[in-house]
């Protein structure tokens, strides 16, 4: 991910993935790539294999048949623990362990990596104060003792923590009232702007995909049906697109809501 | 006796049995603990294995205590009489409730977690150690609760096979109606056991589940101290094996060594001390393996775990051999010596002297009025009698239903099912009036009760012998010699009489069997 070679951060070639007990696949022919720096939100309703996509990539799950490469290498040819821990992975629902304090949750990639633990209590604390948490409150609370948008904050401090290339997001900020969500979500982008990370983005709001994502790729029953950067998105004859697009105009209609504020 | 004399009298044997009950379950619950928690782990990542072991734990768990100790014993290594086979025993009741929780601990961790720590890189033994085994903690410390629970309860049967224990009590209790503060000194430390355990392990659960974990500093330590404990105990736990180990190679190495064994009541205990102390006065070194259940002895005399025991020739006859019964006492004695030298190589001795046979008991008051003299005589007026009968007597094919038919014998009520001590006490207070007593039971003359002949011979002999294996009398020539010396050397009064000074007397059975051979001459 040292962006010295020409290849794609990840490419998706033709990849499908099945389970058997179901008898259509929950992933099929996918094909895309994600570039050095770039945003890609996949976009789609609930059910069409956003987080399976996800779990391909730091193969939590290998493709059935195609290929997902990471810097043009197969997944399969990864080290699964090397390539977990340089891949930032904000779960659904934050996933927190809720046995450990925000500090061991924040801090547990640099501690599998062997980091020194007072140099892991500074970034901790560099983190939570990333993510908008003052650590003197909150490092030693275990997670049953935060709100939602906190624990979400702190899912995304813990996916910065080993300062990944590569950063997965599952639906991080789906479990929050639309004002938090709105503050988090710019707080977000400049974060990622300013750190010059790389993302998988996955949401089934297409506001939250216009105003984050340098591109977007909606999946549909598995297959991808469109993948075009936002300006395009928004004229796009696609006929998922449109219906996607028909619920934000019905909604601008009642909110008064002008466009996209990229 | 109130029971704080009892306690006071009895003092350092109770402490012994309620170490030994104790160590019981520490040692064996410490090595269910070690088996079990790596078992259930094993099962949570090789799903084919899950059911079927299990299912095996599950069966375990339904072996009636006393039937799973008569299975080990015969078998090497494992096996045998004391302490040892006790806690394999108990290992194995032990086990279904950790791997059973270990299995559901682990399995219940939120999948999303689980998931979480694959997608943070954690490897295997990462999300075993950090995430899997303290979500889980809580639940399988609730196995281990279970296990020492059942672990302090059948601990008490472990007195059968000789471990001793609470059970001793408890058994000699059971045995011996009148006296409840033996039942009490058993029953109450095995159930403060059990309750201290269950208390003390919950707070331990309680300290490991996660709601617990917002009381971090508190929690912190008392979770050390907490491990702090079940490291000392696995520790004591560990010590006591190996002690017991060692003492065990230790007692082998004497030259001139016999275990004596006996069944689980007064008469058998007696007739084994006696052997026990003539032997010590001849220079042999004896183990005693006493109160042992069941057939136990038998099944430990074939194995070569005691090397002799007492026993009555119709037992060995109709129980062992699974002979029908017959009357003549010379033909059962010669059949049962032929047919346990060709089968299990034991030698039968010579006859003891007295029998003890199922005496048909009535009250004294009752014969003399109505000059009761025989089985015959009183089967004339039973119809207006009720009887009394213990559960052996009752459901063995030489009892109840031959008896009665023998004898014609029909009673107002159908006979009452009950404890053969109880028996005694429900005969001599009106309650019942008849009974199947023991013939050599030494409350018979002190409770005027009186004996009536069994003018049918319906009745197998019950002569009483000792049994013994033929490689142990090779072995120690003077075990010969003594067996030699007591036949025909005790009469049926001189039994009553022994066994009166221990159950009505309550004096030891050593004190008593000192006594008796000073006075023999042995
Ligand atoms: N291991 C599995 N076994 C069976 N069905 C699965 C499995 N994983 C996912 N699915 C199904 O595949 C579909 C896509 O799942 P997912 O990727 O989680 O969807 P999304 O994240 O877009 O909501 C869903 O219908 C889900 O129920
Ligand atoms: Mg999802």
């Amino acid at each position: 991910m040292t962006g010295v070679d020409n290849n794609p951060l990840v490419e998706f070639r033709d990849v499908s993935y099945s389970v058997p007990s179901l008898s259509s696949p929950i992933i099929s022919d996918l094909d895309f790539t994600v570039e050095q720096g770039e945003i890609l939100v996949l976009l789609g309703e609930s059910g069409c294999g956003k987080t399976t996509t996800l779990k391909l990539v730091n193969r939590v799950l290998t493709p059935t048949s195609g290929q997902v490469l990471i810097e043009g290498k197969p997944t399969t040819e990864w080290d699964p623990i090397r390539l977990r821990r340089r891949t930032g992975y904000v779960i659904q629902d934050a996933g927190l362990f809720p046995h450990f304090t925000v500090e061991r949750n924040v801090g547990l990639v640099p501690s599998l990596e062997g980091w020194e633990s007072t140099r892991v209590k500074e970034r901790v604390i560099e983190l939570l104060s990333l993510v908008g948490l003052d650590a003197d409150r909150f490092a030693q609370r275990f997670p049953r003792e935060l709100s939602g948008g906190q624990r979400q904050r702190v899912g995304v401090a813990r996916a910065l923590a080993a300062d990944p290339p590569l950063l997965l997001l599952d639906e991080p900020f789906g479990a929050l009232d639309p004002l938090r969500r709105a503050s988090l979500q710019r707080e977000f982008g400049e974060l990622t702007r300013r750190l010059h990370k790389s993302a998988i983005f996955v949401t089934h709001d297409l506001r939250e995909a216009l105003r984050l994502g340098s591109r977007i790729a909606l999946v549909h029953a598995g297959r991808l049906a469109l993948i075009e950067t936002p300006e395009n998105f928004l004229n796009s004859n696609e006929e998922h697109a449109r219906a996607y697009l028909e619920t934000l105009q019905l909604r601008d209609d009642e909110e008064g809501f002008t466009g996209g504020n990229r | 006796m109130s029971f704080w004399t009892f306690l006071q009298q009895n003092r350092n044997e109770m402490l012994t049995l309620v170490l030994q009950h104790l160590n019981l379950v520490l040692i064996s619950t410490s090595i269910a603990v070690v088996i079990g928690i790596p078992t259930g782990i094993l099962l949570t990542r090789k799903q084919t294995l899950r059911n079927p072991v299990l299912g095996i734990a599950n069966v375990m768990q339904t072996i009636p205590s006393l039937a799973l100790f008569g299975f080990l014993i015969p078998l090497p290594f494992i096996g045998g009489i004391g302490a040892r086979t006790a806690i394999v025993a108990l290992v194995l009741y032990a086990l279904l409730p950790i791997i059973r929780n270990t299995v559901t601990g682990i399995l219940g961790v939120d999948r999303n977690v689980r998931e979480a720590a694959v997608a943070m890189g954690m490897t295997d033994r990462q999300i075993l150690w950090q995430v899997e085994l303290p979500l889980a903690m809580s639940v399988i410390l609730t196995g281990v609760r279970v296990a020492v629970v059942i672990c302090v309860g059948v601990a008490t049967i472990a007195s059968a096979v000789g471990a001793g224990g609470l059970g001793v009590y408890i058994f000699r209790g059971l045995r011996d109606v009148g006296n409840t503060n033996l039942l009490l000194a058993g029953a109450l430390p095995a159930a403060l056991m059990a309750l201290a355990a269950d208390f003390s392990l919950g707070l331990l659960e309680q300290r490991f589940s996660v709601e617990a974990k917002t009381e971090k500093k508190r929690a912190s330590i008392l979770n050390k101290l907490v491990l702090a404990v079940i490291a000392l105990v696995l520790a004591g736990g560990a010590y006591g094996t190996w002690r017991a180990a060692r003492s065990r190679t230790h007692s082998l190495a004497g030259a001139a060594r016999v275990v004596v064994g006996s069944k689980d009541f007064t008469e058998s205990v007696l007739l084994a001390e006696i052997v026990g102390q003539m032997l010590e006065a001849r220079g042999v070194t004896v183990e005693r393996q006493f109160e042992l259940g069941g057939n136990l002895p038998h099944d430990a005399l074939v194995a070569g775990r005691i090397d002799l025991y007492p026993e009555y020739t119709g037992t060995a006859y109709t129980a062992i051999l699974r002979h029908p019964s017959i009357t003549d006492p010379r033909a059962v004695y010669e059949l049962v010596k032929r047919e346990y030298a060709e089968k299990f190589h034991v030698e039968v001795s010579p006859p003891l002297g007295f029998e003890n046979t199922f005496a048909i008991l009535v009250r004294g008051t009752e014969a003399r009025r109505l000059k009761l003299k025989t089985i015959s005589d009183a089967a004339l007026h039973a119809r207006g009698w009720r009887a009394g009968f213990g559960q052996d007597f009752m459901s063995r094919a030489d009892g109840y239903p031959g008896f009665s038919k023998a004898y014609g014998l029909k009673f107002a009520d159908q006979p009452r099912e009950m404890d053969l001590s109880l028996t005694y006490i429900a005969l001599a207070s009106n309650k019942v009036d008849l009974i199947a007593g023991n013939s050599t039971e030494g409350r018979i003359a002190a409770m005027d009760l009186v004996q009536l002949e069994d003018d049918r011979r319906y009745f197998p002999p019950y002569e009483a012998v000792y049994l013994g294996r033929k490689d142990s009398l090779a072995r120690v020539p003077v075990l010969g010699e003594v067996l030699v010396k007591l036949g025909n050397a005790i009469t049926t009064e001189e039994m009553r009489q022994l066994n009166y000074e221990v159950d009505a007397n309550k004096r030891g059975p050593v004190e008593v069997v000192r006594e008796w051979t000073k006075l023999k001459g042995f």
